[in-house]
């Protein structure tokens, strides 16, 4: 009776968009087990009793990635691209810097939070710039967005009058780099964003329609959905969730590099939504995958550096894990490996149908 | 003939899906030179079957033999090499090189330079000789040929590869009566030469017109193998559907069939709506609990004037009422919000949302409705899904399972329950039963009945005249993109009267114009002199 629920729960689990995601986490992390067994130690550091130690830095280096990729996740599924949210990143950074230099007041929560909403603001109505250029004037994702990836750095040149602009700001800092309970509190306001996302998205009809119009814009059409406004919402929200990872990114350093930050972070979002198990066709797509992602991003950052792996050989290590996982997720692959399988031994094969009959 | 070894012979095929068998332990054999249908209601298993054929599919168990040697296809090029080719119903051609090209396209000649591109030109020609077609100019983009052309490129583009059976998967189903004739003139032609043909359609007529043999399957089983001229149709869908066709006769019956009041309310009125190059200023009144039959050939304009009156197209001038209020129509959403809903009659493109459950392609337009930001409670959903796979009969009756893996028939019930969940009180159905099995036919005819007998009006486009005159109350003829008359239905209209008007409108309108000719003519006369009229007049004799 628990042996056939437990296989059940274990399947359920293997369909999961994310699962060989996961399975590549705790690949890498066995990797660097190896290399020093004490890598997973998390410690406690005596003086404020925050956590300390490699998995930590992992969550906290994921936080910026794991906002673009939810938003990304949202563009791709209507059949767009958003290959401005590196850029909208500086944005952000550069607006707030700015406005914290300006202010001058190092302790005041209310400069630091009108910063981070300033900057929001900015990055939301660049979104709605990709937005209208998508669905109202009619451009191809990839175009539309490529023109704000190119000037938004731009953008933020102008905002800082071509200055590195650094600031000081306690509250703002404590963003990226505060504990909360001994956690980082950019990794609780990461997955808390990600699950209000989620919860709107799937409580709503907004997911639903979304994939709609990425699988069929013109039934969807035809059923009476407003593909316009759903295009616009999608582009906003990929805006500000690129604003969010651009605050997440200069506030550990409180310094905006005009060039550095967020710099080709689109790609890692977008292997994040790709690990996540979705498609760059557009459709269905997984806020919980975008995230497994971006933390499966992260750790490949940080293996990559503790494996010591010379500079020049990084983008190739990372791109033998990504072809891996994503050669695990094909369909094809994997009913090529079932049907080896079933080649070799047929009796397994028969019990899964028998189980399935009996589910 | 039956004398011969069979060119294909396949024995005992049997396909298994993950939870489901589609074929089981299917026999079936096809002669050269003969043409021969494979006949079964949607989900029959004629497609697996087509598709363990050509290669798509591997066989579970069961054999292949092609003309004398057992064969095991590993994929669509290994069932060419045995020389058998296919067209889909859907025309996979590439629209933007020459016909030449298409023909050839994988099997250019090539010279010692790369592609002989004269040679190849030539044996393209050649090919298409064989179906009589050598006037076309092979350099010519196939996209300047009308749809039923580029059928039979594709057909000659099968041929290109000398191949000795030919499958066609229901190649007729956007042609009209004369291209279908021409297709016909095809096909004996290639039987005459030795072609196995295997063909698929769901037009009976057709059927009988062009068929030797038929092959009938029934819910992935062999029901059976006859000669044509031996099975009636009355017996051919009884094995069909497995039960008597006298439940599918009693339908339509009670069709309305005494003229309304002229003054009767109307729900939509149109007045002269129009869209270049669709359709020509049209006046239209549709009122509760009617339907109204489009009827017309393709292209007449039967399928713009439907969309205009959904908002799927803009009408570019003319107005349309609802309920007596003037409305603008610039989008399904605004359609819908007036209760009008439209089912379209390009079902894969325009209809269902692929990769969505059946539960979500179902809701879809109703939540539109709402909007994303009221979403329907679980519960709502599922008494709606519940409500309507019982009352359509979808199979299968799981609300899960994705829409794209079910036949077209129940797609189509899907469909149709999706536009009934959003209680419409215009309903336009655009070829609701193309491409469908009779049962699921019946069943969607039985639907429209029940609904206009509950006060709902209902546009009825189809290009099956019979079946407009059996379920109309009104039929709206329509032809060169205009309106050209309604026909009050009444039990001694029958499809052939359709023929007639839509025929003597031609004579008619052909007339007209000679005559405005003859009077442009004599105004011009008027201020020129009388010897030129002379001969004018008699060149116009």
């Amino acid at each position: 009776m628990s042996a056939p629920a437990r296989a059940s729960v274990w399947r359920d689990l293997i369909h999961k968009p994310f699962f060989w995601g996961i399975v590549a986490i705790v690949a890498l992390l066995a990797l660097n087990v190896i290399k020093d067994p004490t890598y997973l130690a998390i410690s406690i550091n005596p003086n404020n009793g925050n956590l300390v130690g490699n998995l930590i830095d992992i969550l906290r280096q994921a936080a910026p990635v794991m906002m673009i990729a939810i938003g990304m996740s949202l563009v791709i599924a209507t059949g767009g691209i958003d290959l401005s949210v590196g850029s909208l990143m500086a944005v952000s950074g550069a607006v707030s810097m700015e406005f914290l230099a300006a202010a001058g007041d190092s302790s005041s929560l209310g400069v630091a939070l009108a910063a981070v909403g300033l900057s929001l603001l900015i990055t939301g109505i660049l979104g709605a710039v990709n937005g209208v250029l998508v669905a109202y004037v009619g451009l191809q994702p990839f175009i539309a967005t490529l023109v704000l990836m190119l000037a938004g750095r731009g953008v933020a040149k102008v905002i800082t009058g071509g200055q590195n602009t650094a600031a000081s700001s306690d509250p703002y800092r404590w963003i990226a780099n505060g504990f909360l309970v001994g956690i980082p509190v950019v990794f609780i306001l990461a997955v808390l964003i990600v699950v209000v996302v989620s919860w709107v998205v799937r409580r709503s009809a907004l997911g639903l329609m979304i994939e709609a119009i990425g699988i069929n814009p013109k039934a969807s059409r035809m059923a009476g959905i407003k593909p316009k406004g759903l295009l616009l919402t999608a582009y906003i929200l990929s805006g500000i969730l690129a604003g969010i990872a651009g605050v997440m990114s200069v506030g550990s350093v409180m310094t905006v590099d005009i060039s550095r930050t967020g710099y080709q972070l689109e790609l890692d979002a977008i292997l994040a939504v790709v690990i996540g198990g979705a498609s760059l066709a557009g459709g269905k797509f997984s806020l919980s995958g975008a995230f497994v992602g971006a933390l499966l991003i992260a750790t490949l950052d940080k293996t990559v550096l503790f494996l010591g792996v010379s500079s020049s050989a990084t983008p190739a290590f990372k791109a033998i894990v990504i072809v891996a996982i994503c050669l695990l997720q094909s369909e094809r692959v994997r009913s090529w490996f079932q049907r080896r399988r079933r080649t070799q031994a047929p009796a397994p094969r028969v019990e899964i149908v028998k189980e399935e009959a009996a589910a | 003939m039956n004398e011969e070894l069979p060119i294909v012979e396949m024995r005992g095929i049997t396909i298994e899906f993950p939870g489901v068998k589609a074929l089981d332990g299917v026999d079936f054999r096809l002669f050269q030179g003969e043409v021969h249908a494979l006949m079964g209601e949607n989900g029959a298993g004629k497609s697996t079957l087509i598709k363990a054929l050509t290669g798509v599919y591997r066989i579970d168990s069961g054999s292949i033999v092609v003309a004398g040697q057992e064969r095991s296809f590993a994929g669509t090029g290994d069932a060419q090499t045995a020389g058998i080719s296919t067209v889909y119903q859907e025309v996979n051609l590439a629209p933007n090189l020459s016909i030449g090209e298409n023909v050839m396209l994988g099997h250019e000649i090539r010279g010692p330079f790369g592609v002989n591109w004269r040679a190849t030109h030539r044996a393209a020609t050649e090919a298409l000789a064989r179906l009589g077609l050598d006037y076309l100019d092979t350099h010519k983009p196939l996209s300047t040929l009308s749809i039923a052309m580029q059928q039979l490129v594709a057909i000659s583009r099968a041929m290109a590869i000398k191949a000795k059976v030919l499958i066609l998967d229901e190649p007729t189903s956007s042609l009209d009566a004369a291209e279908v004739e021409g297709l016909f003139a095809v096909m004996r032609t290639l039987r005459d030469q030795g072609v196995a043909i295997l063909f698929v359609s769901h037009f009976l007529d057709q059927i009988y017109a062009i068929s030797d043999r038929l092959t009938v399957l029934r819910n992935g089983r062999y029901e059976g193998e006859y000669l044509t001229r031996d099975l009636d149709r009355h017996a051919l869908i009884s094995k069909m559907i497995g039960k008597d066709l006298d439940a599918l006769k009693s339908l339509g019956g009670n069709r309305r069939t005494t003229p309304r009041d002229s003054d009767e309310a109307a729900f939509l009125s149109a007045s002269g709506i129009s869209r270049t190059g669709a359709v020509d200023a049209t006046d239209l009144d549709i009122r509760p609990g009617e339907v109204v039959g489009f009827a017309g050939l393709l292209g007449s304009g039967r399928t713009e004037l439907a969309r205009l009156l959904y908002g799927a197209d803009r009408t570019e001038s003319g107005q349309i009422t609802v309920k007596g209020r003037k409305v603008d129509l610039t989008s399904p959403a605004a359609a819908l919000s007036h209760r009008i809903a439209f089912s379209t009659e390009n079902r894969r493109d325009e209809g269902i949302i692929g990769d969505l459950t059946i539960r979500e392609n179902m809701i879809l337009a109703v939540q539109a409705k709402r909007g994303w930001a009221r979403p329907m409670p679980r519960k709502e959903q599922d008494a709606i899904v519940d409500k309507y796979i019982a009352a359509l009969n979808v199979r299968p009756a799981d609300p899960e399972r994705m829409i794209k893996n079910l036949s077209g028939g129940n797609q189509q019930k899907v469909l149709l329950g999706r536009w009934l969940a959003t209680e419409p009180e215009l309903l336009i159905l655009d070829e609701p039963t193309r491409g469908i099995d009779v049962g699921a036919k019946a069943e969607i005819q039985e639907a429209v009945a029940e609904l206009a007998d509950q006060g709902v009006a209902v546009v009825f486009v189809s290009s099956e005249l019979e079946e407009v005159v059996r379920l109309s109350e009104r039929i709206v003829v329509l032809k060169d993109h205009s309106k050209i008359g309604e026909i009050q239905n009444g039990p001694d209209v029958t499809a052939q009267e359709i023929v007639d008007v839509i025929a003597a409108h031609g004579v008619e309108a052909a007339a007209e114009t000679l005559e405005e000719e003859v009077s442009v003519v004599a105004d011009v006369t008027v201020n020129t002199d009388a010897p030129a009229s002379e001969t004018l007049e008699e060149e116009i004799r």
